[in-house]
């Protein structure tokens, strides 16, 4: 059980501004459902520049609901240069902290406001590979955003890492790539202005959703008219595991059906490097 | 605590300890606290005490009594059963589990892979289920040991562990059970089933927290995991824990009395609870094989809602469940069952597990019924991904 302060409790309970706004002028989306938390961010900005009106709609857990809850009551009134200085600790601070394995959720907010700001500037969502190597790839965290936490909230370890963006929090693989990067920055750091969040990169789970619904919607039905069937047993980053059945599994053609049918289509329609072997 | 009302659907998590059983218990502490291995007699008399439990215990699951092993818990038995069948076998190289296994058995798995043994993970279909060829054609001529758990815990789905054993046996390797969920609710017969190995646990079935059991068949070679006494005939030291040996004996007596009764009433609390949330709140399914599964569990996915949300609702009403989501744990992932069956993500990080028990009351699955509809509406109206809105 979380020990959620009781301001996070009544904000989870009571959440202020939910729903869309009608007349926002600004939206800022972070996360997805893969994931387990997601942020819709609503604003209204006048022609001064002034944050007259924020709501959002929220799917995560009760410190997410709560962050999203706090963000909106925190930049309304204030100017987009006001709100554009507002971090995750900012968030915590108004909801009298939250448990370390769950700053990820401020963070989130943070994240948001940021997409909003972007938004209303005209700017496109920050997107794809370019400016910053994937470190994460169950949740698609990339490295840049991985020393922007470090340097914002001083962290020291790599589960403080994996607590406030949630890299390394899944598989582990990562979490030897976090440490070299949290040495790197008890070096010499590089000024934060270089350094900008980048989403977009197909996560583990993201291209494991991608693979269930194109084996699902096309690659089953397919097999049925043989009497053959498919399961999916694992997605690990490229490499997709199926386990044949039905008709399949006595099949001494199901090497070329895997190959020929199933990596074919996946290749296609999700990855063009994926590989599929037998679970 | 004050006397809030609680609604407790969370047995599979633990069990409120039946007062036949707390009673037993009582005297053991205070007065009758001798050590069954004494010479005198005053201590010596508790040797009778355990036997008698012994006794009871090995009558619920149809074993000899001198098969059964008393352990603090059901990890202690997992982890011992596993640790034996590879110690008295170090020729063989090969263990099979599956991936829904509890984490007691999971992590024995991951740590005999590091230490260089092959491990196949046998996964599940959509519905939870094994494929037995699948498992078949696993088995090896260096498999050491198969290790399946009877019912899981977290969606109740009871693997066919007659069938699951007649394999094994046929191809020649031990099988390991892990029945911590379904002993006392399933009639096992281990004359009948040829299982090396099974673990239970006796929170789970109205006994206390910190006692459990690994039946060990008879001529099946041994090692124990604990060491430093002749308790337990020598198959794990330690100082045989009585008022919890006796304890665990008298819910396994109250556990072959009641099966059948409870069979009947429990399941139909538990229907009337699953299909009347199912018909109160659209895109909601069950996960788990649902003609086969334990009659006391429902787990249950709602759409675009997240499980850590719908639990501290649910707590402002007393109500006790638990959640596949991640949030709940501290692990960044679902649950590794929702996962290994192919749930959608957008479903398994909204998953609640309700379980009932001999107590669950008619009024406590009302109280749900009428709490936990508006509390899925309250938080599908605030997230971004509610369909048909």
């Amino acid at each position: 059980m979380w020990d959620y302060t009781d301001k996070v409790r009544e904000h989870f309970l009571h959440p202020r501004n939910t729903g869309e706004l009608p007349d926002a002028n600004a939206v800022g989306e972070v996360g997805s459902l893969a994931c387990g938390d997601a942020l819709k961010l609503f604003l209204k900005i006048s022609p001064q520049g002034v944050i007259e009106d924020a709501s959002f709609q929220t799917f995560g857990c009760a410190s997410a609901i709560a962050s999203s809850s706090a963000l909106t009551e925190i930049i309304k009134g204030k100017t987009v240069d006001e709100a554009s200085a507002i971090t995750n600790k900012d968030i915590a601070a108004y909801l009298g902290g939250l448990p370390k394995e769950k700053m990820h959720c401020s963070v989130m907010g943070e994240e948001a406001l940021e997409a909003a700001i972007r938004n209303w500037k005209g700017l496109p969502p920050l997107e794809h590979e370019e400016e910053g190597r994937l470190v994460c790839r169950c949740f698609g965290v990339t490295e840049n955003q991985i020393r922007k936490a470090v340097r914002e909230n001083s962290l020291s370890t790599v589960d403080d890492v994996t607590n406030f963006t949630k890299a390394g929090g899944a598989c582990g693989d990562c979490r030897d790539q976090i440490q070299e990067i949290l040495d790197q920055e008890k070096g010499v750091a590089r000024p934060l202005e270089e350094i900008r969040p980048v989403r977009g990169a197909m996560s583990n789970i993201e291209r494991m959703q991608k693979v269930m619904k194109v084996i699902e919607e096309d690659i089953r039905p397919r097999l049925a008219q043989d009497g053959g069937n498919i399961e999916l047993v694992d997605v690990d980053g490229r490499t997709v595991a199926v386990a044949m059945r039905g008709a399949c599994s006595a099949c001494r053609a199901s090497q070329l059906t895997i190959k020929g049918l199933v990596e074919k289509t996946l290749r296609e329609q999700v990855d063009p490097e994926i590989t599929v072997v037998e679970a | 605590m004050a006397e809030r009302s609680i609604v407790y659907l969370d047995n599979n998590a633990t069990t409120r300890v039946a007062p036949e059983v707390a009673e037993i218990m009582q005297p053991l502490f205070c007065d009758l606290y001798g050590n069954a291995s004494s010479m005198h007699s005053f201590g010596g008399q508790m040797a009778r005490y355990v036997n008698r439990a012994r006794e009871q215990v090995a009558e619920l699951i149809g074993a000899q009594p001198e098969e059964i092993v008393f352990t603090s818990c059901g990890t202690e038995s997992d982890n011992t059963a596993i640790s034996s069948a590879l110690e008295t076998q170090p020729e063989k190289r090969h263990f099979i589990t599956t991936r829904v296994e509890h984490p007691a058995v999971l992590a024995m798995g991951h740590l005999l892979e590091n230490r260089g043994y092959e491990v196949t993970w046998l996964g599940v279909d959509s519905r939870g289920r094994l494929d037995l060829d699948e498992l078949a054609a696993s088995i090896r001529k260096d498999t050491a040991l198969v290790s399946i758990m009877y019912a899981n815990n977290e969606t109740g789905t009871i693997f066919p562990m007659r069938d699951i054993a007649r394999i094994v046996k046929e191809k020649g390797a031990q099988l390991h059970v892990d029945a911590v969920q379904a002993v006392g609710k399933e009639p096992i017969d281990l004359g009948e089933l040829p299982i090396d190995y099974l673990a239970l646990s006796g929170h789970k079935l109205h006994a206390p927290k910190g006692i459990g059991v690994l039946y060990v068949r008879r001529g099946t070679r041994f090692r124990p995991y604990l060491r430093g006494g002749h308790q337990e005939r020598g198959r794990r030291a330690g100082t045989e824990n009585v008022p919890y040996i006796v304890g665990l004996g008298k819910a396994c007596e109250l556990a072959a009395r009641f099966m059948q009764e409870e069979r009947v009433q429990v399941s139909a609390l538990r229907d009337k609870l699953e299909k009347g949330l199912l018909a109160a709140i659209p895109n909601a399914i069950v996960n788990g094989d649902v003609e086969k599964r334990l009659f006391n569990t429902s787990s249950i996915a709602f759409e675009a809602v997240e499980g850590e949300a719908l639990l501290l609702m649910m707590d402002q009403y007393g109500i006790c469940a638990s959640s596949g989501s991640a949030c709940t744990s501290g692990s960044l992932e679902p649950s590794h069952v929702l996962r290994a069956m192919g749930v959608p993500f957008t479903y398994a990080h909204g998953s609640i597990r309700f379980s009932l028990s001999r107590y669950s009351t008619e009024a406590e699955i009302d109280t749900v019924l009428e709490v936990f509809p508006p509390i899925v509406k309250k938080l599908r109206e605030i997230s971004p991904f509610t369909r048909g809105r």
